[in-house]
């Protein structure tokens, strides 16, 4: 049985880790590589790399830092922000990362989809949709959360799929950072109208909801950030709780 | 000297990456002429099964790759590289691959495709593949089609996604995975690191 995936989302800024990463028994704080082996170590099935990096200049040690995780670390690597063009995507996926992760860009040229797709394979492209409650259903919103494409999530996701995301990262703006849980029905309402797997992403804070967006929202693998970095939770914890309930996971 | 084969596969790098990270020697094989010296040979892929046959083709190793398993010699197919060994895919319906099992490629039905994650691997014979490796062998997959029909006594681990498949096969010096080793952390080194020593 495929196991469900625990993925830790690591921001990085100008080839440092940040937001709140600092374990005391790494040598040097910040340092990818360190934390990439820090995540594969303590179980993690997969790590997402977000670059935040503010200038084009500071994106370019991106590729730098991709290829030293692959070197070291042998689990699947994706990476996000900042990715506008085929070149983007093939100069981090010859650098070492197995997939991208795309989401103002295929917003404003869904064509990046299909033509990435085929390219480098279905497998290798991630959209990122970052969603928000407007009450009745859920908006797109591009440029990190902060403006309405207003495509509704659940189209979109579907028209994702339709071009030839291999993925997607769904990620709740009302939830993130809050460490309330997960949406569970913005999940659930994805998840069920595609058949690729969904991550979902966005206010984990405890095992109770982790197990919920997995059992109720069909979730195939679950995002974390803050709550592992800050070590409120460990992997180990995650998947030993979510095997006593039931879950398929790797340990 | 390991030779992997480059005919524009997505994750030859990782597979370069690993095989540096175990310290073993290998070269890329882009022509006939860099057999030379080789001992052993990787078809790595991710990709479409119809682009890698006319790949294969194209740079005139599809003979080459072709009589290196019928003299049976050490080969490992990883992901498309197993499926590359069986005559027909539904993925590339008229194209013929390598041929050498019986068996065909069949596309996943009735669950999420592709299929993107660890699954576990049953081994139902011994291996040394999979030599002093532990129960939970939990190996990264990414693949929308499998192989079926093959000789059951081909068939060394069996992986479980709505249907039952082969995982693992070996024949002779014939080895091929339906998961990437490459990208499956520790497990993953250690099958690559039992290829080279063992196989």
């Amino acid at each position: 049985m495929l196991t469900i995936r625990i993925i830790p989302c690591l921001d990085v800024d100008n080839g440092k880790v940040v937001k709140g990463v600092q374990f005391k028994n790494l040598k040097c704080a910040g340092d990818p590589v360190e934390l990439a082996k820090y995540y594969n170590d303590g179980g993690a099935d997969e790590l997402i790399f977000l670059d935040v990096s503010a200038s084009i200049e500071q994106r370019k040690t991106m590729i730098k830092v991709v290829e030293a995780v692959a070197h070291k670390v042998f689990i699947p690597l994706c990476v996000g922000g900042g990715i506008k063009t085929k070149d983007d995507m093939r100069r981090l996926l010859n650098a070492g990362a197995d997939k991208v992760a795309i989401c103002t860009a295929a917003i404003e040229n869904p064509v990046l989809i299909k033509e990435g797709a085929e390219l480098f394979g279905t497998q290798c492209i991630v959209v990122s949709i970052d969603a928000k409650n407007m009450g009745k259903k859920w908006n797109a919103y591009t440029h990190g959360g902060r403006f309405d494409s207003g495509k509704d999530v659940i189209k979109w996701s579907k028209e994702c799929e339709k071009l030839g995301a291999g993925e997607i990262l769904l990620n709740s703006i009302d939830r993130d950072g809050t460490q309330k849980g997960y949406d569970i029905r913005l999940t659930k309402s994805v998840s069920s109208g595609v058949k690729v797997p969904v991550i979902a992403s966005g206010g984990a804070g405890n095992l109770e909801q982790l197990y919920l967006v997995i059992k109720y929202g069909n979730a195939d693998a679950v995002l974390l950030a803050s709550a592992l970095h800050y070590e409120q939770l460990t992997i180990r914890e995650i998947k030993k709780f979510l095997y006593k309930e039931g879950v398929n996971v790797r340990w | 000297m390991i030779g992997v084969i480059d005919y524009g596969a997505g994750n030859l790098l990782s597979v370069v990456n690993a095989l540096n990270y175990l310290k073993v020697e290998h070269r890329l094989i882009k022509k006939p002429a860099d057999f030379k010296g080789v001992k052993k040979i990787i078809l790595p892929g991710v990709g479409a099964f119809g682009y890698a046959i006319e790949q294969l083709h194209k740079k005139r190793l599809f003979e080459k790759v072709y009589e290196w398993i019928m003299l049976n010699k050490p080969y490992l197919g990883i992901c498309l590289g197993m499926q590359l060994l069986f005559e027909r895919s539904e993925e590339a319906p008229g194209i013929k691959g390598l041929g050498v099992f019986d068996g065909a490629v069949k596309k996943f039905a009735r669950c999420k495709v592709p299929q993107i994650g660890w699954n576990r691997v049953e081994i139902v014979r011994p291996c040394p593949l999979v030599h002093q490796s532990d129960n939970h062998l939990f190996y990264y997959f990414l693949h929308s089609y499998y192989v079926y029909g093959v000789l059951e006594e081909l068939i060394v681990g069996i992986a479980e996604y709505n249907v039952s498949y082969p995982a693992i096969i070996n024949k002779g010096n014939i080895y091929a995975v339906q998961f990437h080793p490459e990208k499956s952390g520790k497990e993953g080194l250690k099958l690559l690191k039992n290829w080279v020593a063992r196989c």
